[in-house]
């Protein structure tokens, strides 16, 4: 007992986490209202980040339902002697290795009209194709209803309807049991035997009647040359196969005949429309800063609360240093709990609403953490001004306190 | 064995109060000193000096030889973690803890290893007449308990002076004889307690009494022997 020790003692991790939080502990209330600003701002973050990035593997997703291995052969227009494709287009295109299949369409710039009563100018913008039997298959579509063109019936007086055509003509769906319904086409009526589903990636398909090649050739004068022809490839060399494809297709000029890949453009056109999110990212960060004057009020009116508690633990032995560890521990804690909330809440909304939207859920880590750390760097700068006037109390001022 | 040795201490405040004027007092090992005066008469100015809760203006404060004017803030308040003990007058006890985990922080800027704090608190709570208290909170206890919750916690770290400031002002006389009691008692056990009263009738009860007015020591007992 004699000889006394002076050498200040230093607290452990478990001892300053165990002090700060009694403060969070006892007024549970007060640290849930002042946390709510950055759990809002962490939120907002989360769920501004994972939209975009679980709607971007939704349409990835989507894309390769549709066919991201698809590829179109256009000739460019030219003002003299635009390209034209060889008649035998398709099975040229099937001799490259790996293309998996191949189609061809071509524009018999015929008119179809609901029937010969209508006016003859009013085309309601639709495009009469002749269509090879493979083009459902290389395009992965469906019918909507009926069945598509085949081999045998390619000089039969039929025409399947794009989802767009079958509504503009006004034919939603066939009756069975009834004659099929017909549609008018230079001169000529044409059965209608199928209606096709919706087609993202060949819009220009949507809105076409689609006949067989041999009953064009006879009935519309049309000289066997397509004008689109698509191929697919195997996934693993689309752009091997397209870098070939129009060489193999227009071997004389070949730099007039445009390849695309129609997945890539309507990726490039989503995409485009996400350009809006460093917005709400800004905003995330106003909530953020706005939830950090939310905890600096709450530090300041707990250390002023708290001066009789100062006091006695500076009585008790506690440091300058460790009433200001105490009261910063405690800014960190409220922040850092309101960012764990943040991103409860932001995570469980994003479920909700890519399953609303059917998407793959997408939380992007790196956000997450950033945000987090983010919460609490605000939280850290918050709290330094309240601690230092803790620590700076002197023990009879903070005991004196009535 | 000297525990505390004030000498020519005096402090003044901004304004031109002086608070303590000239004053020196010794406390030894196993002492019991009951310091009284009126309200006013400079007897908190002296407890804090006395706890090294505030420094005297000039003069110096020594705690077991040690010169509190060497002393950085975290010596100082090391010093007074392991050293010294303190009972206030409204108890001090943090609501929301119970009985032991409020003694239990008399230990923790001691630099007490945690596994070791809660038994240390048991015994002490043991100590005043509380085993049976110990996991109450505040609230629970009557004004009595608490503050003998309080003197548990002073008491746990067996610092060398505990120093007591109206321990019994916001107790009922026959409560705060009990109060007394328990000090008259701690002290038989060897505990060196300095007590700060108004009442002169509690003062009367101690072996030792220093009565201080207008920042002077008037009378000393243990000088006046």
């Amino acid at each position: 007992m004699t000889n006394v020790d002076i050498t200040p003692v230093r607290l452990g991790f478990a001892d300053i986490l165990r002090v700060g939080l009694i403060g969070i502990r006892t007024r549970r209330m007060r640290a849930v209202l002042s946390a709510l600003g950055i759990s809002i701002g962490i939120a907002t973050l989360v769920l501004v980040s994972s939209i975009p990035a679980s709607s971007q593997a939704g349409l990835e997703e989507r894309l390769t339902a549709l066919g991201s291995n698809q590829l179109r052969v256009d000739p460019l227009p030219q003002d003299e002697g635009t390209v034209v494709l060889p008649t035998q287009s398709e099975a040229m295109a099937l001799r490259i290795g790996p293309v998996t299949g191949a189609a061809m369409v071509a524009n018999t710039h015929a008119t179809v009209r609901r029937n010969d009563r209508v006016d003859a100018n009013q085309t309601s913008g639709l495009t009469v194709l002749a269509s090879s039997p493979s083009l459902l298959a290389t395009l992965s579509g469906t019918m909507y209803e009926g069945t598509f063109l085949t081999a045998t019936n390619s000089n039969a007086p039929v025409v399947v309807l794009g989802s767009v055509a079958a509504q503009r003509l006004g034919i939603d769906h066939l009756a069975a049991g009834q004659p099929a319904p017909r549609v008018y086409i230079d001169g000529h009526f044409f059965a209608v035997i199928g209606i096709l589903d919706p087609m993202p990636l060949a819009s220009d398909i949507e809105r076409s009647v689609l006949i067989g090649w041999d009953v064009a050739e006879e009935q519309l004068g049309f000289d066997g040359h397509p004008t689109v022809v698509y191929v697919t490839a195997r996934e693993d060399s689309v752009e091997s196969v397209r870098q070939v494809l129009a060489a193999t297709l227009s071997p004389k000029a070949s730099g007039l005949v445009q390849v695309s890949r129609p997945s890539a453009a309507l990726a490039a056109k989503e995409a485009a429309n996400e350009t809006f999110n460093g917005l709400f990212i800004g905003l995330s960060g106003v909530a953020l800063l706005v939830g950090g004057v939310g905890v600096a009020n709450t530090m300041f009116i707990s250390v002023l609360e708290r001066r009789k508690e100062i006091g006695l633990r500076r009585a008790l032995g506690a440091t300058r240093r460790q009433i200001g560890a105490q009261f910063f521990t405690e800014a960190l804690a409220l922040s850092a709990l309101g960012g764990l909330a943040g991103i409860v809440i932001g995570t469980l909304a994003t479920l909700d609403y890519t399953a609303l939207q059917g998407w793959p859920t997408v939380i992007p880590f790196a956000t997450i953490a950033a945000g987090f750390g983010g919460a609490l760097v605000v939280g850290a700068l918050a709290g330094i001004n309240p601690s230092i006037r803790a620590a700076r109390l002197t023990p009879t001022e903070a005991l004196a306190t009535s | 064995m000297r525990v505390l040795e004030i000498t020519r201490a005096s402090k003044l405040f901004a304004g031109g109060v002086t608070a303590l004027d000239d004053v020196s007092l010794t406390v030894d090992d196993g002492e019991l000193v009951a310091i009284v005066g009126n309200s006013g008469s400079g007897k908190s100015t002296l407890l804090n000096i006395m706890g090294t809760l505030d420094a005297p203006t000039s003069g110096a404060v020594e705690i077991r030889g040690i010169d509190t004017r060497d002393l950085r803030d975290a010596e100082l308040s090391a010093l007074r973690s392991r050293s010294l003990g303190f009972v206030f007058q409204h108890f001090h006890l943090t609501a929301e803890l119970t009985a032991a985990e409020n003694v239990a922080t008399g230990l923790l800027y001691a630099g007490v290893p945690r596994r070791q704090r809660r038994p240390r608190a048991l015994e002490a709570l043991d100590a005043v007449g509380l085993a049976h208290r110990v996991n109450h909170l505040p609230s629970q206890l009557s004004g009595g308990e608490q503050q003998r919750v309080a003197i548990a916690r002073a008491l746990v770290n067996e610092p060398s002076l505990i120093l007591a400031d109206e321990p019994t002002g916001a107790l009922d006389t026959a409560t705060g004889a009990r109060v007394i009691e328990l000090l008259l008692e701690l002290n038989r056990a060897g505990t060196t307690i300095a007590l700060i009263t108004h009442d002169r009738q509690i003062a009367a009860a101690m072996p030792r009494q220093v009565e201080i007015r207008d920042g002077h020591i008037v009378t000393d007992s243990a000088r006046a022997l």
